[in-house]
């Protein structure tokens, strides 16, 4: 007789209610009018990822199970990342429900009639929420998956909408096509490099969950090749999602391209659901076989903190400064993979979660410069922001400032946490590396914030929009937790301590 | 037959298909080429599924053809939006974000 699997729903419901309102507002573009759709499905996103938090919460003092035939483990660091990206992509759904943002039709050739009438009757894409709540779905799902095909699937989940999503600006719309081609062709690259690299190492170990590849480790019976080539390929799908050097050259021509409140929204909570797997991946699977990935890995993690650092210096547009930021972050993130140890996961965990307000915030705060044709995103043009708009300005230093690491932002302690949790393990080096790059983009935040407070404005059209009621409170949140987490860290810093273990 | 000579099969698809997408300019060819690797990847969990004696890696690859179709959907939506815009699907034609 056939015996169905035990499921737990209760432990998945917070991604199958995710995956729900997207279904939900998928009905809605069918059915609905178009003047009322924006409103209906901005409320759909919202409520869906506040009942999803809800069910999340249910289940955070039950954690460690594993659900669906052990496919996914509900344990503290799938929780927490859970908890991060429900909140992030909440305060992400009030930037993209903000303003004329998308495309007005997206299939109109740019330029065109087509394309004018339907600007001109006001039209806009609401198909943005629920592709949003698709993505969020897969991000959900990565963290906690814990087999490769499991693994796989949610990578695929979470991207294939962001490809569309990175399509769809409303101004600038060849460049963000491009941005679109771009991403999806690295992307659908990247994810072949991870599906060969999870062959081989079901090849080697002859089972797909993370759990049977540890074991196979440590009785380290099978071909080694096997095992060398699965981790270098799995790698190198996983590297490409973060962000690594050398796998990066994808991120500033998307975030650049991509509608400023996804680059954001991609910027926060890809990079957590991105780097919430590995974590799990490196420390879970490849736990036991550290010698074999530890020096590629050190290398690589040297190299993205360098090169994103220096690479930074030289941009002259905010989001492609932001994007090679973002890289050196990732690169910062991957001493927490080297250290092994719960400090350096408790550092991930907290780092990950201010990032994410960090960023999202400073994207925020970019959609709100804008010229008569749009956001002005060319950083000459920023010049003397600080004396138009003192407000904006100010908070957009305080977000540079955690970017940076100084003392009282929630960047500094993420990053003191992180290191000594690498330290602690005796992986000196990157320490060293990861001080001395802080300290090189300290400069070029720093160099921003001389341009936007002490040189004179330029005589132009840019200036800082009044942000509606939601995009305020989304930026004001971000820069909140910003501060209060660099003043009193124990409110995250003890929840993540709690949290950091995985089961195996 | 060995069946090592399948996994030789599959890496050289894999290898084929990776530096179809490094050298090739159209953006359809370069897509058919990402598929030729997912493919390998196919044909390598197959193998692996005949050695382990199990049928894990067989279910693996319907997954696997599953994701593709979903990826030639996405794929070819924004490839033709792209062609629709510049009547062209040379990737090197879209270089307007490099500077």
């Amino acid at each position: 007789m056939l015996i169905a699997p035990q499921l737990s729903y209760s432990l998945l419901a917070p991604i199958l209610i995710v995956l729900g309102g997207a279904l939900l507002g998928v009905l809605v573009e069918a059915v609905m009018k178009k003047g009322s759709r924006a409103a209906i499905q901005t409320a759909i996103a919202l409520g869906t990822l506040v009942l999803s938090f809800a069910f999340l919460w249910k289940i955070h003092g039950q954690s460690s199970k594993t659900a669906a035939v052990n496919s996914v483990s509900i344990d503290g660091v799938g929780i927490f990342l859970q908890g991060t990206i429900l909140i992030l992509s909440f305060i992400a759904v009030l930037f993209i429900a903000d303003t004329d943002n998308f495309a007005a039709q997206a299939s109109a050739v740019p330029g065109s009639e087509d394309e004018r009438a339907s600007v001109l009757a006001g039209k806009q894409q609401t198909e943005i929420f629920p592709l949003t709540l698709f993505a969020v779905s897969g991000m959900l799902l990565f963290p906690i998956a814990s087999d490769l095909i499991t693994l796989f699937v949610a990578l695929e989940v979470l991207s294939l909408p962001l490809y569309l999503m990175a399509g769809l600006s409303r101004r600038r719309r060849l460049l963000s096509q491009e941005a679109a081609l771009k991403y999806f062709l690295l992307g659908a690259f990247s994810s072949a490099f991870f599906l060969f690299g999870a062959a081989f190492l079901y090849g080697y170990s002859g089972s797909m969950s993370l759990d049977g590849i540890a074991s196979a480790i440590s009785a380290n019976s099978s071909n080694d090749v096997f095992l060398l080539i699965g981790i270098a390929f799995l790698s190198v799908g996983l590297l490409f999602k973060i962000g690594a050097v050398p796998f990066h050259s994808w991120t500033p021509d998307v975030y650049q391209g991509a509608p400023t409140p996804i680059t954001g929204f991609m910027a926060a909570c890809t990079k957590i659901a991105a780097m919430g797997a590995t974590l799990r991946i490196f420390y879970v699977a490849f736990g036991q076989a550290e010698w074999q990935w530890k020096p590629i890995i050190l290398v690589i993690a040297i190299l993205t903190m360098v090169v994103g650092g220096i690479a930074a210096i030289a941009q002259r547009d905010v989001k492609r400064m932001l994007a090679f930021s973002s890289i050196a972050h990732a690169g910062f993130l991957l001493a927490a993979v080297l250290a092994l140890n719960t400090d350096g996961l408790k550092g991930a965990l907290f780092y990950l979660a201010t990032y994410g307000f960090t960023t999202l915030g400073a994207f925020g705060i970019i959609t709100l410069v804008r010229d008569s044709s749009g956001e002005v995103t060319d950083l000459n043009r920023w010049v003397g922001l600080g004396k138009k708009s003192p407000l904006a300005a100010s908070i957009f230093t305080l977000f540079l400032l955690s970017f940076a690491g100084i003392p009282l932002t929630s960047g500094f302690i993420a990053k003191f946490s992180l290191f000594t949790g690498a330290y602690e393990s005796g992986n000196t080096v990157v320490v060293v590396v990861g001080v001395l790059t802080s300290a090189i983009t300290a400069f070029f935040y720093l160099r921003v914030v001389v341009m936007l407070f002490f040189t004179d404005p330029k005589n132009d059209s840019v200036s800082v929009v009044i942000p509606s009621f939601m995009t305020r409170a989304a930026i004001a949140v971000c820069a909140l937790v910003t501060i209060v987490l660099g003043v009193a860290p124990s409110l995250l810093l003890d929840t993540a301590q709690t949290f950091a273990t995985f089961i195996r | 037959m060995d069946i090592s000579n399948y996994l030789y099969l599959s890496a050289i698809l894999f290898t084929i298909g990776a530096v179809g997408v490094v050298l090739r300019r159209n953006a359809i060819v370069v897509f058919m080429c990402v598929e030729l690797m997912l493919n390998a990847a196919n044909l390598a969990f197959v193998t692996f599924s005949r050695v382990n004696g199990d049928l894990v890696g067989q279910v693996a690859s319907f997954f696997t053809m599953v994701v593709a179709a979903c990826e030639v959907v996405v794929g070819l939506a924004i490839i033709v939006t792209m062609y629709r815009s510049r009547r062209s699907a040379s990737i090197d034609d879209a270089s307007l974000l490099k500077r």
